[in-house]
């Protein structure tokens, strides 16, 4: 065989190789959502929705109660997490710039992304469960909120740096005053931007169990008293896929289900706006 | 006029203390992790220092005995398997993704790859749970058994009863999860080699192969690096996939078989079992560990792919 | 007609680490005239343009020294920047219109002057529009984003901008390098018309817009001042060597 015809024989069995992990990546996707969906639309009733939870053992119970719970801990975290986001990447953007803190706090930022979820559950429950004697929806929107704050920060921080810098300048030959030039000319500018951050920072969160398990922990029943343990989603998955019934494995894979669709469409809608607005 | 001057200076020093306090906030929540893990750390600091806590194998709750060397090498183990895994399918994605994948399909392709990272963790734990470890026990691990089981030494590792809630399992699953962050952070960095190199090889008659493996992954070393810590971080901290698959036991584990427990399945399943004070302090020095770890590694990841970016 | 609405004296300006890129200026700013700027690439004149709306002010380590004397004091000693960018404002390279829509673009300066009114507005934001020789293509489009309009059309809009709110002085920073030629034209005849009202200083690579437009041609080289003078005389028959040089392209 000479150099060249074996040089071509590598050639396309590596090429063929990469086309194979390519495929092998895609298989995982559709084999995963697939089962979730299969598993999950089954068992999506009117009853899921509109029915709390039954004693362990007995029919027809609903998760009503960890729907109500997993908005309103979320939505508690989007009120503490994004002003904070938004107002952090702000600064790093345009007042910190120069300063080394504010590319160290940028760096620290992304490390901070990355810190394993279930130990800001620790802390949380060292700063905050723990002296107050017990588990409440605060502490899970608190723990939630410290995960969005740096990623919303450092959305912010590039969007706002995308806004070209003639436009700030332009502003200020007008006589606009720094804040007013953010607050009236950048954030309009970094909106779309920004709000993807935003989309993207709550399916990050949507799907969080383990920063709840010790904050918010669980609730059989519905309440809508953030300061009393409270039922989510993604904690009920855990608990009703790990415990000993058969209908509690149908609701947590309806719950999966539904919690899989909003991710995955938060996460194509924001993919949707962002090739939007690089279209205009 | 003077007034609306002074109002306006006045709010523009109000704005920017605004923004510099939520911007050092982050600063000081990592600082307030740090110490408060610390804190409550203490009392198991104090009773079984360092090198004594990461070197015990016990575990014990009744007698009050804990180590950290069955969760720590429960969770390398499940990282590294992961890692080996992950690396080679994310390179050839990676290819894939920009050398090889027609120009139509790389959007779809790479939201798919999007989507991948973005199922929360404890959809893969259902979906391991209920779906792939039933598979891994029934059909393959029997399969690798009856390969690999009677050759010597290696065999040791296929041995035990599969029931597919075990450490190969989990691997699995965690080199999928973590997948989609190298192939996308390499894709990323392939894309940054400059096309007048790439030229220049296939200039002098390299093929589509060799410019890959000879131009394009060596200039990306930085980039692939990066991206291999960053997942190594998240294979270390991830918990809910594991927490399902991984079965939370307390031993050194011999075969990929075994069930075993790492860091972080051990503070989701115990941390609110723990019923006395060096327990729970036991549970968060685990925490502390593994956030050094993670931090660290983090720490280097950013250097190599800062550095890259400065090239 | 010709009493200075502005007397530099001696200015010297340094970026940050003592670069000293306007040096020992002396000339004065004529009312209503419209006074071009020309020199090579990196002589100074957009740094010195930029000395007189303070733009400086907003980077880490600048330093001006002598005067800009305007409205009786030293503007370079003005605290009240903001106030004084209202009074000297600025036109671009690139057109910079705020992505917001037309309406809105021409309201800004107004609205941080303080006015609310919605009538004075819409009232102030049409003459200005008028002004700018814009009205006509944007009045059945004003609640369209700023972005739909052509390059050219955005300039005019962003020097409608500047002039809603009446301005002393308008600089323009070589406002239309980035148009094509009918754009050129529109805005050169705009600037004409705007010396009735107000005093333009104006930036400029190309020599014959300074030729066509200008009253009266400062020359600078490497940061100082060469030569100022009625610009029929500063093309037809400059004082200095190195001015004629220039002029006639033999660099630059």
């Amino acid at each position: 065989m000479t150099e060249i015809a074996k040089r071509k024989i590598i050639n396309t069995f590596a090429l063929s190789l990469a086309c194979a992990a390519a495929a092998l990546g895609l298989f995982w996707l559709i084999f995963i959502l697939a089962d979730v969906l299969r598993h999950g639309i089954a068992f999506i009733t009117p009853e899921l929705f509109l029915n709390e939870a039954a004693p362990p053992g007995m029919e027809g119970g609903g998760l009503k109660h960890a729907f109500i719970g997993q908005l309103l801990i979320t939505f508690f975290a989007v009120l503490i997490g994004i002003p904070l986001g938004i107002l952090g990447g702000t600064y790093l953007a345009e007042y910190g710039r120069h300063p080394w803190l504010g590319r160290f706090i940028s760096t620290l930022s992304d490390i901070m992304i990355s810190v394993p979820s279930i130990v800001i559950g620790t802390f949380v429950y060292a700063i905050f469960v723990k002296p107050i004697g017990h588990f409440s929806g605060y502490a899970g929107a608190l723990a939630l909120a410290i995960i969005m704050i740096p990623v919303v920060l450092r959305t912010t921080e590039e969007m706002i740096a995308l806004v070209p810098w003639e436009i700030r300048e332009a502003a200020f030959a007008l006589g606009a005053p720094y804040y007013k030039v953010i607050l009236q000319v950048v954030y309009r500018g970094a909106a779309t931007g920004i709000f993807t951050g935003i989309l993207l920072a709550i399916a990050r969160i949507a799907g969080e169990t383990a920063p709840l398990l010790f904050t918010s922990f669980n609730n059989m029943f519905l309440t809508t008293n953030m300061n009393e343990p409270m039922p989510s989603l993604t904690v009920t998955i855990y608990q009703y896929a790990m415990g000993p019934y058969d209908d509690w494995h149908e609701m947590a894979w309806a719950a999966s289900f539904v919690i899989t669709l909003f991710i995955l469409g938060l996460t194509i809608l924001g993919r949707i706006i962002i090739r939007w607005k690089y279209k205009h | 006029m003077a007034s609306t001057i002074k109002r306006e200076q006045t709010l523009d020093k109000l704005f920017s203390t605004i923004t510099f306090s939520a911007a050092f906030l982050v600063l000081a929540i990592i600082v307030s992790i740090f110490a408060s893990l610390f804190k409550e750390s203490l009392t198991a600091i104090e009773t079984f220092g360092f090198f004594g806590f990461i070197s015990s194998t016990a575990w014990d709750p009744v007698r009050e005995v804990f180590g950290a060397a069955t969760t720590l090498y429960g969770t390398l183990v499940t990282t590294l398997l992961a890692l080996a895994l992950a690396i080679p399918v994310s390179l050839g994605i990676a290819v894939f993704l920009t050398e090889l994948c027609p120009k139509f399909l790389k959007p779809i392709f790479g939201t798919a790859i999007e989507l991948l990272a973005a199922i929360p963790s404890i959809i893969y734990g259902m979906w391991g749970l209920f779906t792939f470890a039933p598979l891994m026990g029934e059909y393959v691990e029997p399969l690798l058994q009856d390969i690999f089981g009677p050759i010597p030494i290696i065999g040791q590792l296929f041995s035990g009863v599969p029931l597919g809630i075990d450490i190969l399992t989990t691997s699995i699953i965690l080199s999928i999860m973590i997948t989609p962050f190298i192939a996308s952070i390499v894709r990323d960095t392939f894309n940054l080699t400059p096309v007048q190199l790439k030229e220049s090889a296939y200039g002098i008659g390299a093929t589509r192969w060799e410019v890959i493996k000879d131009v394009i992954i060596p200039h990306s070393k930085a980039g692939i690096f990066g991206s291999v810590i960053i997942a190594m971080g998240r294979a270390l901290g991830e918990t809910m996939a594991v927490a399902f698959v991984l079965g939370n036991k307390h031993a050194i584990a011999t075969s990929l078989f075994d069930a075993s427990a790492t860091i972080t399945v051990s503070l989701a399943n115990e941390f609110t079992e723990a019923d006395s004070d060096l327990y729970l302090s036991s549970l968060f020095y685990l925490a502390l560990i593994l956030l050094a770890m993670n931090f660290l590694l983090l720490a280097i990841a950013k250097t190599f792919l800062a550095r890259k970016k400065k090239v | 007609m010709s009493d200075p609405i502005m007397n530099v004296n001696n200015l010297n300006f340094y970026y940050q680490g003592d670069v000293h890129a306007v040096k020992n200026m002396s000339l004065e700013i004529k009312r209503n005239q419209i006074t071009a700027l020309i020199g090579p690439s990196g002589c100074g004149k957009t740094t010195f343009l930029r000395c007189f709306n303070r733009m400086h002010d907003l980077y880490p380590g600048h330093r001006y020294e002598g005067e800009i004397r305007y409205e009786g004091s030293n503007l370079l000693e003005r605290k009240d920047i903001t106030e004084l960018r209202s009074k000297i404002g600025m036109v671009f390279q690139k057109p910079t219109p705020f992505p917001m829509s037309i309406f809105d673009n021409i309201a800004y300066g107004l609205k941080l002057k303080g006015i609310k009114n919605r009538a004075e507005l819409a009232d102030r934001v049409e003459q200005a529009l008028k002004q700018a020789a814009l009205w006509e293509e944007a009045r059945d489009r004003l609640k369209q984003s700023a972005n739909s309009l052509s390059g050219g059309q955005q300039q005019r809009l962003v020097i409608a901008r500047a002039l809603a709110a009446e301005p002393d002085v308008l600089l323009f920073d070589e406002p239309t390098s980035a148009l094509d030629p009918v754009s050129t034209s529109k805005i050169e005849e705009l600037m004409v018309q705007l010396k009735q009202d107000i005093t333009l200083l104006i930036v400029t690579h190309n020599m014959q817009q300074a030729a066509r437009i200008s009253d009266r041609t400062a020359f600078m080289y490497m940061g100082e001042l060469i030569e100022i003078d009625d610009t029929e005389t500063m093309f037809t028959n400059p004082k200095q060597k190195l001015t004629e040089e220039y002029i006639t392209g033999r660099f630059g």
